[in-house]
């Protein structure tokens, strides 16, 4: 068991012709994900690695593969596009990666996203993706650090997700299943709704959640999990000591009304029974304290 | 990206945004010019002089003054203002030195207001914000009157509703002034929300945007920000960027794809990711910062560098004075270990290493990575996970300063 991603999904590479998407999709590919497809339009037909058939729209290529879930590699003027373009197929998930979708285009993403009512779930942009280790992965993380096992790991920063990993497999811990849900502004998954997830899922035990300054994500997280949780969750927020305003433009920070600094967002998972790595290098340790 | 005010309002005029009659001027010789043009033109002797630096609080920092004598006077009030090293809340305790002026027609105004749009990212949606405070702090208002910001939130797929803007118009009470300026907030409102949405904006504010005697509004300050991600679509941005302005370092890397933050501490800080960036930040204050131990930069190589990009990175880390010592923490992912490290080499060989050097390195060809290293010849210290990383760094700086 675990989340969202395992054995039997079958993925399809969007953006698989170009020079992240062809490494990536391979690099999953050797890690033993089920690559079923890719899309690039105007390169239909022709196979990646001898193996892959490469198609001109997600539509198509859903319908001759049955493809369940994709990434997407595309360049930011066609990401947005891509993405909607795998919602309307009717993908169960979307992770995307792709770094620098102007805000106003995830703008109107999201808000188709909202209309889907969960019959698909977007994971990113800007994220390093989806594993559950063992089995399949989504994404441009380090495949070798990982170790299946039973604890989920979620994160806005994609680096400070393998460093949770790499602390958690050091100790000896398994991950179930851990997502990067990505840095951007406006975003597919939140903290809550992979909470959500892991709650429900058997093969968790316990969570690691990593945060960082601005917005209010990790609040609603902290909200869930002392509403709806049962399994310890540890976790760090990244910028505690970041000068105040070097990120923040003003006006964002009357929207927040207070929300978006580290020491709310720790007070709130405090109050929630949460415990807080003191340092990003005491992540899987304060995990570890929790679940003996 | 940030632009000047002047800059803001020729954008606010293409969208029908109205603001006042004004000029830009670098020179003395061209604020004096530019204001015998505005009074020949609106046929009032009263011009505004106003200093163009891209933080907000000038009028209290005693850049903007009004010159009611004509344009003698304006030229007088510009030599001022001109190179004046103008310290507001925004700038800083060194201020920022004035190197543009805006000279606008001085107008007569019953009211000020505040209306301002900003991306909300927890509701996903573009908020407007208005309030009858206009002229304030705005974030004093937030934070002591809460209930005078009134704010409603557009659809991205309808866009800012006339009703919606009418609310805002009412709540303002608009309609005490005259018929007609309710209807000419609302036009002005979504004008606001096209510009906001065609020039990527994240964020515009108008303070104060101002009721005239016959019932106009007009825009008498733009405060834009572009959401730097929406660069491919706008050819037109890299001319409205005013160096000056800028951290000289940040622009350098930005040319060569990096992401670079200039901070007060002595520690030269190379990573990968924003949140490892600010991590990295975290832990070396953790351990050091009782004894004076502080980032002084960040060089973010993200996911995609190569190694001549990170030889410029290290570079660019090594000519900093501020630096006593030089923190490498990497977990690599699509960034490789191997490349990482050749960079580092070929910049610490082509410089030479006049500071200490900790090399954490973590991740995809960590192996490789560690044996470039190695095998350099350099007197790299090398650490084997963050804390240890951050703990020889402290010592490295402590131990230097000795």
């Amino acid at each position: 068991m675990s989340v969202l991603v395992g054995k039997n999904t079958r993925l399809l590479v969007q953006g698989i012709t170009g020079s992240a998407g062809g490494f990536h999709a391979k690099q999953c590919m050797e890690y033993g994900t089920n690559v079923v497809a890719g899309v690039t339009p105007g390169r239909g037909g022709e196979m990646f690695e001898g193996k892959v058939p490469v198609f001109n729209t997600v539509k198509e290529a859903v319908a001759k593969t049955e493809a369940n879930a994709t990434v997407i590699f595309v360049p930011p003027p066609g990401a947005a596009d891509a993405i909607l373009e795998a919602f309307d197929a009717g993908l169960e998930l979307v992770v995307c990666i792709t770094e620098g979708i102007p805000a106003i285009d995830m703008l109107r993403v999201r808000r188709v996203l909202d209309g889907l009512k969960g019959k698909t779930r977007l994971i990113g942009p800007n994220c390093p993706g989806i594993i559950t280790p063992g089995e399949c992965k989504i994404g441009i993380m380090p495949g070798p650090i990982h170790k299946p096992g039973n604890v989920g790991v979620v994160s806005r920063s994609g680096t400070l997700t393998y460093e949770a990993v790499g602390q958690l497999t050091h100790l000896g811990i398994g991950q179930s299943t851990c997502i990067g849900i990505g840095g951007d502004p406006v975003a597919g998954m939140d903290f809550v709704d992979c909470l959500e997830l892991f709650q429900a899922d058997p093969n968790t035990h316990g969570v690691i959640m990593i945060g960082e300054i601005g917005g209010g994500a990790e609040e609603r997280g902290a909200e869930y999990i002392k509403a709806k949780m049962n399994k310890p969750v540890a976790c760090f927020i990244a910028g505690t000591t970041a000068p105040p305003g070097k990120r923040m433009g003003h006006a964002g920070a009357i929207i927040s009304g207070g929300k978006g600094t580290a020491a709310a967002k720790i007070e709130a998972l405090l109050a929630a029974g949460c415990k807080i790595a003191p340092t990003p290098a005491h992540m899987a340790e304060t995990l570890k304290g929790m679940m003996k | 990206m940030k632009i000047h005010e002047y800059q803001g309002k020729q954008i606010f005029a293409k969208y029908g945004i109205p603001i006042p009659k004004g000029y830009p001027a670098l020179t003395v010789d061209e604020a004096e010019a530019a204001a015998k043009k505005l009074i020949d033109e609106t046929k009032s002797p009263v011009t505004v002089v106003k200093a163009q630096i891209h933080a907000g609080g000038r009028g209290k920092g005693g850049g903007v003054k009004v010159a009611k004598g004509g344009a003698a006077e304006a030229r007088e009030l510009a030599s001022k203002i001109l190179g004046m090293q103008l310290v507001t809340h925004q700038t800083g305790p060194a201020g920022q030195k004035v190197r543009r002026l805006y000279i606008e027609q001085g107008l007569e105004m019953v009211k000020e207001l505040y209306l301002g749009a900003v991306l909300d990212r927890d509701r996903r949606r573009i908020a407007f914000m208005a309030s009858t405070e206009g002229g304030m702090d705005i974030e004093h208002v937030a934070a002591h009157t809460p209930e005078k910001i009134l704010t409603v939130h557009a659809d991205p797929v309808t866009g800012l509703g006339a009703w919606q803007a009418r609310e805002l118009a009412f709540g303002l009470g608009l309609h005490t002034y005259s018929k007609e300026t309710v209807g000419k907030f609302v036009k002005l409102a979504m004008a606001l929300y096209e510009l906001f949405v065609k020039e990527d904006c994240s964020l515009v504010e108008i303070n104060p945007l101002v009721v005239l005697k016959n019932g106009d509004v007009m825009a008498l300050d733009a405060k834009l920000n572009f959401d730097d991600n929406g660069e491919f679509r706008h050819k037109e941005w890299p001319s409205l960027v005013d160096k000056d302005e800028e951290d000289v370092v940040e622009m350098e890397a930005k040319d060569v794809g990096l992401n670079y933050v200039s901070l007060d501490g002595n520690v030269g800080c190379l990573v990968n990711g924003a949140g490892l960036a600010m991590a990295t930040m975290d832990i070396i204050k953790h351990v050091g910062e009782k004894q004076g131990v502080a980032p002084a930069n960040f060089l973010d190589v993200g996911g995609g560098a190569n190694q001549e990009q990170v030889t410029k990175a290290f570079k660019m880390i090594l000519r900093s004075s501020k630096v006593k010592a030089i923190f490498v923490n990497i977990f690599g992912g699509i960034m490789k270990c191997d490349v990482i490290a050749a960079g580092v080499v070929a910049a610490a060989k082509e410089l030479g290493l006049k500071v200490p050097v900790v090399v954490r390195l973590e991740g995809t060809n960590v192996e490789m990575g560690r044996k470039i290293l190695m095998e350099s010849g350099l007197a790299i210290v090398a650490a084997t996970n963050m804390m240890d990383g951050a703990e020889k760094i402290v010592a490295a700086v402590v131990g230097g300063a000795k």
